[in-house]
């Protein structure tokens, strides 16, 4: 019988296969960032044990990084002492670090494949679940917890249980202004926050084949708010194409070797996979979040359910805790919920396309009264791209702020955060009670929707600027 | 680690779904570079409400945590285990968790036991009128016990070896160092390197 992408590339990196134990696998790369990584570094100084392949490990500071300001001091003593003990670490163990300032400095997810040091075939580990994002290249990246980190550092492998695999197969034309993260939104809506437990996610179908790569990474990125261990699309010649060139891409005889092992990398078409979806790309639409997991999604369009429309106990219960917690009403059309603050960034959407969805539609517009708009690109280097387009001039002309590279608002572990009630459309990834913020409120959108409410202060679609006049002819 | 092979203790019923490990431990407490000392994050937002199901008198020095389906899903941090663990728990019931926090879990030794929705409903209710009531989680039988439920679980051989015996990951992988070596080896020329060799 044929095989899946996921299981060829599990299979070749099995060290050792023995009858009633994990595989153990071998990690080709280890990502690391400053708040997952401290007592993992620590175990390693207990037991005297160094960092195996040093060379296959690389780590950047993300989570805490300050977006304003950050030539000065870091302000939150703690947030001090966890970058300095990151760079304490990679010094003393020999680990790659690129610190904040530094170019190559950004969201982890975001870095790694910048550089080219994501391929496919590979398997990627991070303690972070939006590990999952690598697996656009058709990597096996999954998040890990710190107790692997160490794992890792001290014998680059990982024991792993199997997994089981899952297609959603997304065929069609995604209709206009409906981009990737609605697709992933919808999936996650329709299988729910635990339907992909214990799945590694294949997204496959014209509608995915069609897609650049950074829009396959904001759709295996959010594979973990389904649940899923793990997603992957198959590379192709979009993959390649990203890859050549990239500092760490291979040159060569060796790029020659690696595109004919990456084209062997696709599912056979006698495997079968242990659960299928299918979606009508056609059917999709601009699609928000109403409640605080990222399962309770609804298109635009429509209205704040009503919990007692759930058949499902525990669903209808958390629906209704969810309404209490947003300040919502069933039946409220998500079209007119205002908001307070629009944040455009995170390892979903702050990479160059998505900063460019977003200043296209506030090219020659302004940000309504009293919202608040942060625009904090993924990385050093996204930034720097976006400079050069023009792109800062555009989201400051139009009265949103321009901020440095880092997660922010996604997680608000930097001053980045909203106040308690205040409400925010955020491209970000979590929508969890207070995850942005004590009591703050979040509703996952597109960086589309997302500068389309920033414009008219209230849950909107690209569609609904069309009565907004520019001001400058674009 | 510590090793687990039964434990008995009183409960502390949650019925809620979807806890994420938002709301296990906030991500303010993650600045943090110990293992230790986030038992006054765990829940930390729940626990302003005094009506919260953690701050009842009957509820201290509960062991055994009930919670709704899909327990312990969002971020990778391992601080949330490390909280529920600082705290007190030594076990966690769940008809599902994510797979990242159980992994998480078994590796320091705090028990996740997956048990039927209708069992978890039967520990909420006997634990919720009895409070002083005790549940026993018995790892080398494989079963939790508590008034009249008695419940096989299901537990991967190999994992439940480790924590019975309290075995360390990292050096039963490094008897097997020859493998790994073997492998790198043989890995393709191609494949990307972090550092200039
Ligand atoms: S941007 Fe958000 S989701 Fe991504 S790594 Fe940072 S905190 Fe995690």
């Amino acid at each position: 019988m044929g095989r899946t992408l996921a299981e060829k590339v599990w299979d070749d990196h099995v060290v050792r296969r023995a009858e009633g134990e994990p595989d153990l696998l071998f990690i080709d790369l280890h990502l690391l960032h400053e708040v997952t990584s401290p007592q993992a570094f620590d175990g390693l100084r207990l037991s005297g044990r160094t960092v195996r392949r040093t060379d296959l490990t690389i780590a950047t500071e993300d989570h805490n990084t300050p977006t304003l300001d950050i030539d000065k001091p870091i302000a939150d003593p703690v947030s001090r002492t966890q970058l300095e003990t990151l760079r304490r670490n990679c010094a003393e163990f020999g680990v790659r670090l690129h610190p904040l300032g530094d170019v190559e400095q950004g969201v982890v997810h975001v870095v790694g494949p910048q550089l080219g040091l994501t391929q496919p075939g590979m398997t990627v580990v991070c303690g972070d679940s939006h590990t999952s994002t690598h697996g656009a290249f058709g990597a096996l990246a999954f998040g890990i917890g710190t107790s692997q980190v160490e794992h890792v550092l001290a014998t680059q492998t990982l024991p792993m249980s199997p997994f089981r695999t899952m297609a959603v197969t997304v065929e069609g034309e995604l209709p206009e202004d409906v981009t990737a993260k609605d697709l992933i939104l919808a999936v996650i809506a329709r299988i729910g926050t635990g339907g992909g437990q214990g799945y590694v996610i294949e997204y496959r179908g014209s509608a995915v084949e069609k897609l650049s790569m950074e829009a396959r990474m904001t759709i295996c990125n959010m594979s973990i708010e389904a649940g899923a261990r793990a997603g992957m699309i198959a590379p192709d010649e979009t993959t390649f194409a990203y890859l050549e060139g990239r500092p760490h891409a291979p040159q060569g005889e060796d790029w020659d070797a690696a595109v004919e092992y990456w084209r062997t990398l696709r599912t056979d078409d006698d495997a079968v996979f242990d659960h299928e979806v299918v979606i009508d790309a056609a059917e999709l639409a601009p699609f928000v979040t109403w409640g605080t997991n990222p399962g309770q999604g609804a298109p635009l369009s429509t209205s704040v359910p009503d919990p007692e429309s759930f058949a499902d106990p525990s669903e209808r219960q958390a629906a209704q805790r969810a309404l209490e917690y947003m300040g919502l009403t069933a039946g409220q059309p998500l079209r007119e919920i205002a908001v307070d603050t629009v944040f455009v960034g995170s390892c979903t959407n702050g990479r160059i396309e998505d900063l460019r969805a977003a200043a296209s539609l506030l090219q020659g517009r302004r940000v309504a009264d009293g919202v608040r708009m942060l625009v904090v690109p993924g990385s050093v280097r996204v930034a720097l791209q976006a400079v050069e387009e023009g792109l800062d001039k555009v989201f400051t002309a139009a009265g949103a702020e321009w901020r440095h590279a880092g997660c922010s608002m996604c997680l608000g572990m930097n001053p980045d955060q909203l106040a308690p009630g205040e409400r925010s459309a955020s491209t970000s990834n979590r929508n969890f009670e207070g995850r942005q913020g004590k009591g703050g409120r979040t509703h996952l959108v597109s960086p589309q929707v997302a500068a389309a409410t920033a414009v008219l202060g209230r849950l909107a679609s690209p569609a609904d600027l069309a009565d907004v006049p520019t001001l400058v002819e674009a | 680690m510590e090793a687990f092979t039964t434990h008995t203790g009183r409960a502390v019923p949650l019925r809620r779904s979807n806890v994420d490990t938002d709301q296990i431990i906030p991500a303010h407490w993650l600045k943090k570079v110990t293992r230790n000392g986030f038992e006054d994050g765990l829940f930390e937002a729940w626990r302003k409400d005094p009506q919260f199901v953690l701050n009842l008198p009957e509820r201290q020095g509960a062991t055994v945590l009930v919670a709704g389906p899909d327990f312990g899903t969002g971020s990778s941090r391992e601080h949330a285990v490390w909280a529920l663990q600082n705290y007190g728990f030594k076990a966690v019931i769940s008809s599902r968790f994510a797979d990242i926090f159980r992994g998480n879990s078994l590796k320091n030794g705090l028990l996740t036991v997956v048990l039927p929705q209708e069992t978890v409903e039967r520990l909420w209710e006997c634990t919720e009128a009895d409070p002083t009531a005790r549940i026993t989680v018995d790892l080398v039988e494989r079963r939790v016990t508590a008034g009249d439920v008695s419940a096989a679980f299901e537990l991967d051989d190999n994992v439940r070896w480790r924590l019975l015996e309290g075995l360390d990951d990292i050096s039963l992988t490094l008897k097997n160092e020859d493998d790994i070596a073997a492998y790198e080896a043989n890995r393709p020329s191609f494949k990307p390197r972090t550092l200039q060799t």
